[in-house]
């Protein structure tokens, strides 16, 4: 027992109250950054509007606003600022679980194909009009998100597995599952349709309504829940699958569990604001950077980083070109593909 | 209180890789498993571990089938190390020593105390505990198989399974690692190429040839000239160092007929 130890220890301890104070400034950021968001856009309205507004309809007494304005902020910009940041706090999980799962730093929905799949069960449902109303079209995407994904983990285990080897089925799977998509939009969809859906593939928020907010919102929730009662199993693959059963986890349960969250969380997201790319990849290395690689902590962080990252692309999305809107996975790919080059490099320096 | 191989015998790919083989070990025995390349080493610790079930023949651990114990209630009793263990995760030491606190830890934690303890010993018995904040990617070859050890034994198991825990290490390295292990008073099994640590660290030492024991006993008694000629197909002279009573094997080319005198 030398002082070594204790010091150990000591720091342990100070971390993990640490880590509590700085999960709850991260609660704080985030519901400043909405607050602040909220205001901002193309519409003339003053901050002393937006807040009356969101005074009055949580049940306080504020001044009298006019109907459109009221809308404008509780129909339009609220719900669309709720839903960046779900969207950002979802598909940040999936991330962070897809990378400690797989092994693999480059992971994501996205990357893997799994957004692809499910934009193709969300359309074949949107254009061709099987079934009806928004619990359908989230059926399809969690269709099209669960046949991609057993699709490219199947060609990746073919191939031998490995990092490379999964990237490169998931381009494979990208690639189709777009194709499809197009394919399913040009032969059946009419050019406002056509219109329409190309903008939401591209990744877009426009749309969101409270029902968006509640069914995502609740989803993402009980995926992060289930995934911190699986913090520690989720540890054990540190060092591969091997490593992991024989640390006493059931392997193959666990991976099951996870990645069916993994694709209904993203399935929900996909169907909700289409499909956003690079947040997924990006942000669980700047959780990792901040908190280290225990899931425990990590996935807190990496829920909280994201929703605080989209909340603020998705105002720049909306004002930069204001009134003309940038999709907002536009904007996502224009920060995340350079980081995504950083992480590369990052690779090649560790041997 | 041990682990023990039945009559094992276990099929990979149509290829018979264990062969009957059956383990008696002592409480707190050192057993080194020796063999060619695919003689079946790293199968038989794959089996043993519980990993894998056998397709005949049983391994019990405390007189129970290991296939039906719970994994988890497995993993406090038998850790292992593996021969590559590797990953592209930035984790710290302590952190790879933790992991072997997760066999012991409910849905919510774990016995926080005892997890520490557990912890701090096992870094201390490896002499981790001033790396404990160093990143995996910076440590070397050596450093990496010791932290393994260190998460194993937080385990706190009752059986250790190494397979070739001295491949790329130097020499001082490989006899650091091995007399750590000798000395715990836990019962080993450990893969091993070279016979003289065999002979030097085992209490008991295992050949394995094509999936079958044929050899089973003290060093001295296993390590001979004729076991190297038709298990490793090598010429080999075997003396019994003075200084330690080991045997110690020295290799000699097929060709080479004795020098005259």
């Amino acid at each position: 027992m030398g002082t070594g130890a204790l010091t150990v220890a000591t720091t342990r301890v100070d971390s993990r109250s640490l880590l509590g104070v700085s999960l709850l400034g991260g609660v704080v950021v985030l519901a400043a950054s909405i607050a602040v968001v909220i205001t901002i856009g193309p519409a003339n309205l003053s901050v002393g509007d937006v807040y009356a507004v969101v005074f009055e309809r949580l049940g306080f007494e504020a001044a009298e606003v006019s109907r459109i304005k009221d809308g404008i902020v509780w129909e339009l910009r609220l719900p669309r600022t709720l839903l960046a940041a779900v969207c950002g706090a979802g598909l940040a999980l999936c991330g962070a679980i897809m990378q400690s799962l797989l092994r693999n730093p480059l992971a994501d929905p996205f990357v893997l194909g799994i957004s692809s799949g499910a934009s193709t069960g969300a359309v074949l449902v949107a254009v061709l009009g099987l079934g009806a109303g928004a619990i359908s079209l989230s059926a399809g995407a969690f269709a099209g998100a669960v046949i991609s994904f057993a699709l490219v983990m199947l060609l990746a285990a073919g191939a031998g597995g490995g990092t490379s080897r999964v990237i490169l089925a998931g381009v494979a799977g990208t690639q189709l599952f777009s194709a499809l998509t197009s394919f399913i939009v040009i032969s059946s969809a009419d050019a406002e349709q056509t219109r329409g859906v190309l903008f939401w593939l591209l990744g877009s928020l426009s749309g969101a309504d409270w029902a968006d907010v509640t069914v995502c919102g609740a989803i993402t929730l009980t995926g992060l829940l289930v995934c911190l009662t699986q913090s520690a199993a989720l540890d054990a693959f540190t060092f591969g699958n091997t490593a992991a059963a024989s640390l006493g986890v059931s392997v193959r349960w666990v991976r099951v569990l996870l990645l069916g969250v993994t694709a209904l969380v993203t399935a929900a997201l996909v169907s909700a604001a289409g499909a956003i790319g690079f947040v997924g990849l990006v942000l669980p290395h700047a959780a990792r950077f901040l908190v280290g690689p225990r899931n425990s902590r990590l996935l807190p962080t990496t829920v909280l980083v994201g929703a605080i990252f989209m909340v603020w692309v998705d105002a720049l999305a909306r004002t930069v070109f204001a009134p003309q809107e940038v999709p907002v996975g536009v904007v996502t790919a224009l920060i995340g593909v350079p980081a995504f080059a950083v992480i590369l490099f990052r690779m090649r320096s560790t041997p | 209180m041990t682990l023990r191989a039945r009559n094992v015998g276990w099929s990979r790919g149509g290829h018979l890789v264990l062969d009957g083989v059956t383990i008696e070990p002592r409480r707190g025995e050192t057993i080194g498993l020796l063999g060619p390349n695919g003689s079946g080493k790293s199968s038989l610790l794959r089996v043993l571990s519980g990993i894998a079930g056998p397709d005949s023949g049983r391994v019990l651990l405390d007189d129970t089938d290991i296939t039906t114990l719970p994994r988890r209630q497995v993993a406090r009793r038998v850790a292992m190390v593996d021969q590559h263990s590797d990953t592209e995760v930035d984790i710290a030491v302590l952190d790879v020593v933790r992991l072997g606190r997760i066999p012991h830890r409910g849905l919510f934690g774990g016995d926080d105390y005892a997890d520490r303890g557990a912890v701090d010993r096992a870094l201390d018995h490896t002499a981790m505990a001033p790396m404990a904040n160093r990143l995996w990617h910076t440590l070397s070859g050596g450093e990496r198989q010791r932290a393994q050890i260190a998460r194993a034994l937080a385990q706190e198991p009752d059986e250790l399974l190494l397979d070739e825990p001295t491949n790329h290490l130097d020499i001082q390295h490989q006899l650091e690692i091995l007399s750590l292990v000798a000395e715990l008073p836990l019962t080993s099994y450990i893969a091993l190429h070279d016979l003289n640590l065999a002979a030097m660290f085992c209490d008991r030492v295992l050949v394995l040839e094509r999936g079958r024991v044929v050899a089973d006993g003290t060093p001295a008694k296993v390590i001979t000239t004729d076991m190297v000629e038709q298990v490793y197909s090598v010429r080999a002279g075997v003396t019994i160092d003075p200084a330690t009573g080991y045997p110690t094997v020295t290799y000699r080319p097929r060709s080479v007929s004795p020098v005259p005198t």
